[in-house]
Formats: C-alpha cells, structure tokens, sequence
C-alpha cells in the first residue's frame, strides 16, 4: 500500500520535473543523485574511504557551515523584531524575551555564533594537523583564513547589536585599536606627519576609528553601521567565498589523504 | 576575616599555591613546559589510559574548584561557558590528533600502511556521506536547542557612554590581542601583530616546502611546522584567551582563580624603563639628553634580536630549514617566528623586571 503510494509520487510528472534520476540504488542513480542536484554537487560522487572517518575530519568544517545557516536562519527571524536605533534597539531585544512565543532566537543565534568561532578553529587545526594545507591545496588554505577573519568580524559586529553595557563597551575596547593604526588613525605612528601647512589631515573627526564607528564614540551611527556589515555586508561576502572554498575542495581533489 | 581564619586548612594552602601558579609569568612558563612535555613525549600521554586518566583529573579539579564561590562566579557566567567548552573542545581534539600522529609515526618506523590509507578505496557519497551529514545536522540541531534552553542569553543594563564598566574587555576571541596591548603600543598591539598573524596563517603553505605529512596525521615528519603552529595556536591564541577571560579583573589586574575580584585593588605601576635598568642601575650615569642615545642600548638590544638572531640560528639549528627553504622563505619565516616570540619573551620580563618598554620613544610612537 505504501509501496504502491510511494511508486505512484515517484512516477509522477511533477517528482520526475523535479528529479531526473531514478531511485538512488545502485551505482549509476546514486552519482545522479549527487551530480544533478545543485546543493548535494558541492560533494564529489565518490570520496576516499578514509576521508569521511569521524575521527580524521572532526567534522568541523561541516558544522562551522551549518552554523553558518544556523545564524542566517535566526538572524533574518530576529531581524523582524529588530530596530537598529539607540532607542529601540536595547527594547527589543528585552521584548524578544519577554513577548515572543518560544523565543530562543537570540539564545540560538549567540551561541551559535560562539560555537561558530570554536568550530572554525578546530577545523584549521584539524587541517593544519593533517598538512592538508599542502600543494595543491595552498589557495584553499588561504580562502579559509580569510573565511576564519570574516566570521570574527560577524561575531565582533554583532556583539554591538544588543546595545547593553556589555556589547557598548567591549565595541568600545576592540575599535580603540583603530585609533593607533599607522598613517591612518588620529593616535597612530606618522599620522602627525600628514598634514598641509600645520592643519592635519587625520584627526579624531575623519581616521580609521571614525570610518568605522561613523563618529567619534560608540553611538547610533556606529550603531547602524554594523547593523549593515553584520546582516548584508559580511554575510554576503562570506558567502561568495564560502562557495570558492567549497568549490575548490573539490578542484583539489576533495578531503585530502596520503598522495 | 575568613581567610585569616581558615588560612592554617590544608584546601587553602593549595588554593593559595594555586593561586601563585597562575600569576602571569608562571601561568605562562607551566603553559609553555607543558606544551614541551606534551610534545616531546606525545606517544606516551596520548596513549588511551594516559590520557583518559590526565582528562579525569583535570575534570575532578574542575568540578572541586567550583565549590569555591569565586571560581564557580566567574566559570558560570554565562559568556564564560563557551570558553570552557572550548578548553575542553580543543583539549579532547589535540588528544585525538596526536593519537593518530603517534600511530601513524610508529606504523611507519615499522614499515606498515598508515591508518589513512587505502587511498584507492573509494566510497560513494550517496548514501555513506550524506546520511553521516544528515546526522551531525541532527545532533548539533538538538545539542545547539538544548543549550539555548538551559543557558539564556545575558542581556545586561543598557549602554551607557557615561559609566564605564570595570574591566571593560573585548570580546572573548579577541582577548589575546587585548592581552598583547598590555605589553606593546597600540599600534603594534592593536594593528601590525594582528596582521602579522593573518598574513602569517596566509603564508603558511608557501613558507612550508615539506612535501610530507600531507593528507595524514603525523608529528615525526611535521616536528617544526607542527611545534611553531600549536605554540600560536594554543599558547598566544588559546592560553591567552582563558588568561584574559578568567585572570583579569578590575583596573586590568591579574586575580588568581580563587580570588575575589577587588575594586580597590591599584593598577599595576610600571616604572622600569630599559634605558633606566642600563644608563641608571648599570653604568651609574644620568640618562643621556637626546632620545636616540638615551634608547640606543634598547634599539642595539632589539636589532640583535631580529637582525643578528636569523644569521645564528641559520648556522645552528635552522641550519637544514635554511638548505630546504632557501632565502626568501627563510627571511619571511623569521620575521614572522621572531614576532611571534617576541610577545612570551615581552611577557615575562613584564612580569618579573616590571619592565615597561625595551625601546621606549615616545616621540615616534616606537614603544616595544
């Protein structure tokens, strides 16, 4: 009955639309099944035994990608609740927990994001243990860096968002440094050299730190700023380059083993 | 009034001794000989019973510590959490590394196949790797909801530019570079290291010209790019991280696990400048008036150390790393390692000599 029920779904014209292949059961519909889906062709048809063992992948990249979807998932959901203004956002956020329905979004999101960081970590050291950085795999490793930059700057910009004591002050501390960058910031080595007759041109109203606050202090437009650079900006980013990076895994010849 | 109390019980005395173990410069020189034990010997403790007994008693003393109510503050606080989990996490993980490194290592003295191999047996990836993937998106989809359950997101005061907190850190995963501030100007700290490390990571597989250990675990083959990644990794990175999260309290202080966290407690004075140490205690003459001279000896002291010290180790122990290399991998490999150490070597003469700059002109902003 069911047999017959699922036959009658699978013979179908609107599945056959959908799928091309057959049932993945011997060797020819199950490399279709692979090759002729969009989301599964990140993988090749057939990998290395050895490299699909728990215990030499760790499985770290896998999960730092799907707390990647995690995050995107819940955070577009918190964007609903979300004003990014001085005087609503700490409110929101407060209503989050007091109003929604089951609101785990944030507890979701910040942990996830925590568990983001960790797990990218893990994932470089499983591939630095493994020399998987090695030819032909050097670009890849160099993606990944970058890749592993980019997420902490998503979990740094997102730590403002909730506008309390807590993500005011630690903004406050990490965007200080920019202050000191060389040539650039009001407070760094040779910007006093920049200068047109005695006026110079990188003060506190126009250096690094101010590009990046879009002000002279942590407040509503450093506010909106990285509102902008953690749901648009980075995340797009992150996800070109996270398909370069799936896409050359592959290129190189998929998780590496011994040559 | 409690501890004067209790301070003849034997608990206290080894909080006290524990205390003293985690004061920076010995914090940091027990992380860095552990790191060496660990390494030198890593086919004994990653041996099962070895390690199963060194995590049991890590996690006793964890679980003993938390009835201090200090500890148990500090290591409960929500935020927190995802630093133990990471000291856990990598932990658990580097055993399970290095296991497979020892294996692999003793498989190839005998002449055997390394547990990675079989390169050629292939499997297809419908159905034996996405079903494994449909079951970690499974597992950590319920693990991630039962920790959004059991911990709620910490949602503190509102922001207010007027107050302060006290300390005031950065967020967790950039607390080794706060850490690294306490020691360098802002611009070395704060800009030039931190891109030294991402343009370092980047330069990794062009600086590396070993062509083996590639796609398997091992440490015999790998000893100096593994040894020189984990020091970063795990001491800069890691160590400091728990450093900064659990060591630092108020007015940037070091506070020992079972402390309390004392408001009033000064910050540290620095006043032990190196040209002081040599023109003043040394030579006994007054500082000389133009600050070229007067920072001469630091500058001397520095461009030894990253001038000279690449000529040295290239006629010792780098001798076969310079023969593989060649020149320019070789220059870059120094200067990347030579930063690199700079920052325990600045550590500890903070921490034992007081001392606040070795090359200190204020004039340049050039204070290392």
């Amino acid at each position: 009955m069911i047999n017959q029920f699922g036959n009658w779904i699978r013979e179908s014209q609107i599945w056959g639309s959908i799928f091309r292949h057959g049932v993945p059961r011997d060797r020819r519909t199950r490399a279709m099944a692979i090759l002729s889906n969009v989301f599964l062709h990140l993988h090749p048809v057939a990998v290395r035994k050895s490299g699909i063992r728990l215990s030499f992948t760790w499985c770290m990249g896998g999960i730092t990608f799907f707390l990647f979807l995690v995050e995107i998932v819940t955070g577009v959901l918190l964007m609903f609740y979300y004003r990014p203004t001085v005087e609503y956002a700490y409110f929101d956020i407060q209503g989050l927990r007091a109003h929604v329905t089951l609101g785990l979004l944030r507890e979701l999101h910040r942990w996830g994001a925590h568990a983001m960081v960790i797990t990218i970590w893990l994932h470089m050291l499983r591939v630095f243990l493994t020399g998987s950085y090695k030819p032909p795999r050097e670009f890849n490793w160099s993606v990944g860096v970058i890749l592993l930059v980019l997420t902490l700057l998503l979990s740094f910009t997102g730590y403002l968002l909730p506008w309390d004591q807590l993500a005011m002050w630690a903004i406050t501390v990490g965007s200080n440094m920019a202050r000191a960058t060389p040539g650039a910031g009001s407070e760094g080595p040779l910007s006093a050299f920049i200068q047109i007759g005695g006026v110079p041109l990188v003060h506190a109203g126009d250096d690094a730190r101010f590009g990046l606050l879009a002000g002279t202090f942590v407040g509503p437009n450093a506010l909106l700023r990285f509102y902008v650079l953690h749901c648009v900006f980075i995340p797009c980013v992150v996800t070109v380059l996270l398909a370069v990076h799936f896409w050359r895994i592959r290129k190189d010849g998929g998780v590496s083993g011994p040559l | 009034m409690d501890s004067i109390l209790a301070s003849s019980s034997t608990i206290d005395s080894v909080k006290h001794f524990i205390n003293v173990a985690c004061e920076p410069h010995w914090f940091l020189i027990i992380s860095v000989a552990a790191f060496f034990i660990f390494l030198i010997g890593y086919r004994t403790w990653t041996k099962p019973a070895v390690a199963a007994t060194v995590g049991a008693l890590a996690t006793l003393f964890f679980l003993v510590s938390c009835m201090d109510a200090n500890f148990a503050k500090i290591v409960t606080k929500a935020d927190n959490v995802p630093i133990v989990i990471m000291m856990v996490s990598v932990s658990f993980l580097l055993w399970l590394g290095f296991r497979q490194a020892a294996i692999n290592d003793e498989r190839m003295e005998k002449g055997e196949p390394l547990l990675e191999a079989g390169a050629d047996d292939k499997v297809l990836v419908w159905p034996d790797l996405v079903y494994s993937e449909l079951i970690a998106l499974v597992l950590c989809t319920a693990l991630l909801i039962a920790w959004a359950i059991l911990l709620r997101a910490p949602l503190e005061q509102p922001a207010d530019p007027n107050v302060a907190p006290n300390p005031a850190k950065a967020p967790w995963y950039f607390l080794g570079l706060q850490e690294m501030l306490v020691y360098f100007d802002p611009w070395l700290a704060g800009v030039v290291l931190p891109g030294l490390i991402i343009v370092g990571l980047i330069a990794i597989p062009y600086i590396d010209k070993n062509p083996r250990g590639n796609g398997y675990y091992t440490f015999k083959e790998r000893k100096f790019a593994i040894t020189t990644f984990l020091f970063g990794f795990v001491i800069l990175w890691v160590v400091l991280i728990i450093f900064g999260t659990f060591l630092r309290g108020p007015n940037w202080n070091f506070f020992g696990p079972y402390e309390y966290w004392d408001h009033n407690r000064p910050a540290a004075l620095l006043n032990t400048e190196f040209h002081d140490l040599f023109w003043i205690n040394f030579w006994g003459v007054p500082l000389p008036k133009h600050y070229l001279m007067r920072e001469l000896p630091g500058i001397i002291l520095l461009g030894a150390y990253f001038v000279l010290s690449p000529f040295i180790m290239k006629a010792t122990f780098f001798r076969k790393i310079y023969r593989d290399i060649g020149f320019m991998r070789y220059s870059m490999l120094c200067v990347l390692v030579l930063f690199m150490v700079l920052m325990p070597i600045k550590m500890v003469l903070r921490w034992t000599l007081n001392l606040h700059y070795v090359v200190g002109i204020t004039e340049w902003f050039l204070n290392v």
